[in-house]
Formats: C-alpha cells, structure tokens, sequence
C-alpha cells in the first residue's frame, strides 16, 4: 500500500499548501494579540484572491495583482478595526459580517466583469512565475539530493519562501521589538500599557494593518500562485482553519507555524489518499479525511493535547479608564 | 449618557431602523454602480415579495425556517453564548428527520409521522448543539470555534452519509429517496386558496407558536431569569446560585433543537427529501435574525419576514435583472449583520445629542 502513498509527494504538496495558511495565520496572530479577534480571515483572503486574480489578468501582471489585493485586504482590516476599536462593537459579529458580504460580492463582481459564472478568466502567463534555484540543473539528477533541492526546497513561487520567512520575522518582532511588547502589553492587559503612555488604540490599528497586508497574500498566494484563476468561495474554510493553526498554536509564532503545516499536511495526505486501499479499513471517503483537521481542532480545543490560553484581553473592547 | 440612558423606544426601534437604512443604502450603492436602478430594483423586490399574495406566501415559507434558526441563535445569545453552529445544527437535524421518516413512512400515518419527525430533527439537533456546549462549560473550549469546526465536521459527515448511504440505487441524485405523501406538512393554501400553489406550511404557525413559548420562557420564567442573568453576568449569576456549566449545556441543546426544527419546514413542507446541503446559509441567516430582532420575539419576526422577502425578492430581481445574481442577497445580509449587529450603536451618539437638545 504504501508505494501508492507517495512520500515524497505528499512533503512538496505541504509545502505548497502550508502558506496560505501560514500567512493568514500570521496576520490573525498580530490581530489577536493585540486584543482584537480576527475571525474575518475568511473574507479578506477571498476579497484578496478575487482582486488580486482579477487585476492580474486585467494587466497581465501579477505584482499589480498583488497590491490591488493587498489595497482591499487592508481596506477590510480597517473596517474591521473600526468596528472593534472606535465603534466598540462585537469583534465575532464583525468578522463574521465581513465574511459574509465578501462571499457574496467576490461573486456578484465577478460575474458582471467576466460573466463566467462568478470564476475569473486562466491567468496563464499572468500566474506568479516559479523559482529555478542557481544549479538545479547541476543536481536534478543526483538521486535524492535532487528532488530535494529542485522539488522540495526549489521550484516554488517567491510567496512560499515569504511565508517560510516570515515566521521566524514574526516572532522576532512579536517578542525582540518595542513594538511587540507594546502589541502583547495591549491584548494582555491593555489598561496597564495606557497607563505606560502607550495609545492602545493606535497600537490595534497597527496591528490591523499588518494583519490586512499579510492576509493579502494568502488570497494572492490562492488565486495567482495556487490555482491560476479566482473561483467562487475558493478560500473553503482556510481563514478559519489558519485561525485554529493559531488556537492551536497557542498565539505564538512558531507553534501556529506548526500547525499549519500539520494542516497543510493532511490536505496533502487527503488527496493521496484518495482511492487508495489501506489495510483493515479499506478506502477512506475524501469527505471523511476532509473532517480531520476539524476534529483533531475540537480535540485541541477541548484541552485534551494541550491546553491553550488565549491573549487575556481578546474581544474586549478597550474603554480608557478615568 | 450611554446607550442604557436612551428610552426603549429609540434602542429598540429606532437604531435598528436607521442601521437597516444604511445597510440598504450601501446594498443599493453597489446595485447603483452595477449599472441598475435601485429604486426599480426595490420596487420589483416589493413587489414581487409581498405584495403580490404568492409572493407574499413565499416570504412566509422562507421565513418559517429563518424563525427557529433565528431562535436558536437568540437564545443562546441570551446566555451570553454565540451560536455560530445553527447551519450545521439543521442541516444534522434533517438527517434525524430523515431517518425516522424512512423508518416509518410508509406505516404510519400523518398525525403520528409528522410528530415523530420534528422529534427526530429536535434530537438530532440538540446533539450537535450539545457537543460545543459540553466542551464550552467542562472544557473551556470557546464555543465560537468548536460551533464552526462543528459547522465544518457536520458538512463532511453528511456529505459521507448522503453520498454513500442515502442515494437510492441507480440514482444520481445527491439526495435520499422521496418520502411518502404521508410525511408532507398540510400546506395553508388548502385554508386560504389565494396564497397560491406555494410551500407555504404548517411550519408557519408552529414557528409563531415558538415564538411565543420563547418570549414567555425568556422573560416570564424562574429558569429564564436565570438564563439572562449568566448572560449578563456569569459570575454573579454563579453568586446568585445558578449553576453556570449546566445552563450553558441546557440552552445549547435547545438551541440545537430549535435549530434542527428549522429543517421541518425545508424538507417536509417542500422538498420531501433529505439533499446535499439543503440547509444553503439558513443558519447564517439566524445569526443576522438573532442581532437585527435583539433577540426579541417580535423582532425575531419582523426580521424573519424581512429576511424572507429579501429572497423570494431577491429571487425574482435576479430573473429580470441580470447584472443582479441571487448571490447580491447574500452580500447584503453581510451588510445587515455589519450594521445591525456590529455598529448597532452606530448611531446613537448622534440620537442622544438630538434628544438631550430638544429636552434642554
């Protein structure tokens, strides 16, 4: 059974698959920490992958697909911390409000632009070119360190090694920065760092515009890297499944690193899996795999693996005190 | 002077009023820059959506379900719990409606069938409400993220269930086998022929008949008082003597039971089958009825009709206006949520200015 599982395949496809998990991850870890929760992950990646798709075709260029999509992802972050921040309203309604409408309007514009169906027309050459690694060629055929130079570690987009680089930036500035403490000292105890001279209200801000741009690129990394085209709903749950990556990574860095590749991972093995008979059990439906990274969420979310503890201020709107 | 200090009346009625009209105003922006008319659009929308009478039996059938989703979510909002969960605990209650209706179709008749089959679709409910509200109050799992895992592990499971068990053989069909005329809710149009040839049930005046044990349970009952007290505060609530993890379970469950009642009037009173993701966004839509209605029996109503007109309306602008797909409705109840729920005080700076003005 096992030559059908193909080992090697399954490593490349989580390494394809991991970043638009890692960078919204990253983008909710910023939110959140600072105290603002970023359940509306969902929509600024399919508003992201629509614009970005959409301008990438319409100019042939997926750079300006890239910032158009940055542009909108940034635009919803700041309605949504307008909402959490100046209007103090519910942060879960909020997100959920976003996630909604851009499910809805993505379509609606894109079919009045393209007419196919809510899909964008193939990028074809507008799609983000892949990285040849200097000497490829030299080792492709060297058995092992081959594949491992070209397949593995070589081949893919310039946003796969953003996204691998950004976790060990995202931890220096979280926990190396004046900036991070003064964005933990916000989602943990926001009065304190008032009372410190810092403006928790700005510090949100901020944090929501990195959130907004980092999204972006999980949209972007969907429509112009992964699939070449924007499709309706194409985001399938991976703003919520980035946001129990975190959950599960315990809002920090290199953990929800982890489990977005553990996430990534089983997108891979369900595809593998596919069809395939394995011992005692038979062949495994794709639905039934799909519900694995669910579970094994509820499972962590149950405390049974780990136990994690959430930034103290989270969802709670900050009213300064008198 | 905060938003507690406003008379009822302006909370109540008007702050929902003007949050509505803004949303609409920014839905009809975006009809605007489609290149329609927005005020042709609303026109047709009225039109075809209430006051034409089939139309108008139409909205009802639509909001006969959007009631018991709105319920469930506004009773675990009254508990301080927010329900994300009502779309995956429909669409589980349908299958338990779906199995007693194939256990018993065929030997019973209606009086007992219909009876058993909301039992079925409550129970089936309450379990998916129940997992998230055991894991919140023993675990501290948050409810939010197990309700959607839940919404996500509900889809996959019954996508398994239907795919592999429910297709009748030789069929294509996503979906499981027809019931017997038995099992079909008396329609209202047999009482009042001018609704039309319209789904329009039975459901219809059970869910009022929820309504009312909801308001009366809420706001006229030992156990409802203590339901809104842990959801105003937990704590004291606990000092006070209510046994917080207990309320939580309870209401969850019958929040997933209200929930699942929502899957009787979608499949019993219309399709007569359990399909592939019957359910199509009712649950969401329960969560814009739960914060447009603030919970309120009456408002839960009123925003249940407004949501149902929204898409039978919605359903005939998209015929005769192409640039207008169904999917524009679904953009614009993100707005209401947007509004109505998350910026509800939105405009209640401005309405506290006005009246302290004409007071001082």
């Amino acid at each position: 059974m096992f030559e059908d599982l193909h080992l090697g395949g399954i490593l490349v496809s989580t390494v394809r698959n991991a970043p638009v998990l890692i960078f919204a991850a990253m983008a909710g870890l910023f939110a959140e920490r600072s105290g603002v929760i970023d359940i509306g992950l969902e929509g600024k990646i399919l508003a992201s992958a629509f614009v970005s798709a959409a301008v990438a075709f319409t100019t042939q260029n997926p750079w300006y697909g890239i910032l158009a999509g940055m542009a909108v992802s940034v635009a919803l972050a700041m309605l949504q911390g307008y909402v959490a921040i100046t209007q103090k309203g519910n942060q879960l309604v909020g997100g959920i409000a976003i996630n909604i409408a851009m499910s809805g309007l993505t379509f609606v514009v894109a079919q009045y632009f393209f007419q196919q169906g809510g899909r964008t027309p193939d990028l074809g050459e507008a799609r983000l070119f892949d990285v040849v690694l200097p000497g490829s060629a030299a080792v492709a055929d060297v058995p092992g360190l081959g594949w491992f130079y070209t397949k593995l570690v070589g081949g893919h987009s310039v946003l796969v090694y953003l996204a691998f680089a950004l976790v060990p930036l995202v931890h220096w500035v979280l926990y190396h920065t004046r900036f991070g403490l003064r964005l933990r000292a916000c989602g943990e105890n926001p009065h304190a760092a008032d009372a410190a001279g810092v403006s928790v209200e700005w510090t949100r801000y901020a944090a929501m515009l990195i959130a907004g741009v980092l999204c972006s690129f999980s949209g972007a990394y969907l429509a112009i890297v992964q699939s070449g085209f924007f499709l309706r709903d194409m985001s399938a749950g991976a703003g919520y499944l980035a946001l129990t990556a975190m959950v599960f990574g315990n809002w920090r860095p290199v953990y929800t690193f982890l489990g977005c590749l553990m996430f990534g991972l089983f997108g891979a093995v369900q595809i593998q899996l596919e069809g395939v008979d394995l011992p005692v059990v038979g062949r495994i439906p794709g639905s039934l795999i799909q519900m694995v990274p669910y579970v094994v969420t509820v499972i962590v979310l149950a405390g049974l693996m780990a136990k994690s503890v959430a930034p103290k201020a989270i969802g709670i709107p900050f009213v300064k005190s008198r | 002077m905060t938003t507690n200090d406003m008379p009822r009346w302006a909370t109540g009625f008007v702050l929902p009023i003007l949050n509505l009209l803004s949303a609409l105003l920014v839905a009809a922006l975006v009809i605007h820059l489609l290149g329609e008319d927005p005020v042709d659009s609303l026109r047709i929308l009225v039109n075809s959506a209430i006051v034409n009478p089939e139309g108008l039996s139409y909205t009802l059938f639509y909001a006969s379900t959007f009631i018991f989703t709105g319920l469930a979510v506004s009773i675990a909002m009254q508990a301080g719990l927010f329900n994300i969960g009502a779309e995956g605990q429909m669409y589980f209650g349908g299958l338990g409606l779906t199995l007693a209706m194939l256990a018993f179709d065929a030997s019973m008749p209606a009086i007992v069938l219909i009876p058993l089959g909301m039992i079925g679709a409550a129970l089936f409910g309450a379990l998916w409400g129940f997992i998230p509200g055991y894991l919140q109050a023993k675990r501290g799992s948050h409810i939010v993220v197990t309700t959607i895992m839940f919404n996500f592990i509900c889809a996959s499971l019954m996508n398994f269930i239907i795919v592999k068990y429910m297709i009748p053989v030789g069929e294509q069909n996503t979906a499981s086998r027809a019931f017997s005329v038995a099992s079909e809710m008396p329609r209202l149009n047999t009482l009042i022929p001018a609704l039309g040839d319209t789904p329009l049930n039975i459901s219809f005046l059970i869910a009022i008949a929820a309504l009312v044990v909801y308001g009366v349970m809420v706001w006229r009952s030992a156990w409802g008082y203590k339901l809104r007290a842990t959801g105003l505060n937990k704590h004291a609530a606990h000092y006070a003597g209510v046994k917080i993890s207990g309320m939580i379970i309870v209401v969850m469950l019958i929040s997933g039971a209200l929930a699942g009642l929502g899957s009787v009037n979608s499949i019993l009173g219309s399709t007569h089958y359990l399909s592939l993701g019957f359910v199509n966004g009712a649950g969401f839509v329960g969560i814009a009825i739960a914060l447009m209605g603030r919970q309120h029996p009456v408002g839960i109503f009123l925003s249940s009709v407004l949501f149902g007109a929204l898409i039978q309306g919605g359903f005939d602008l998209s015929l005769e206006k192409p640039n207008i797909p169904t999917e524009t409705f679904i953009f614009i109840q993100g707005l209401i949520i947007l509004f109505c729920g998350a910026m509800e005080n939105l405009y209640a700076p401005a309405i506290i200015k006005l009246l302290k003005a004409r007071k001082g």
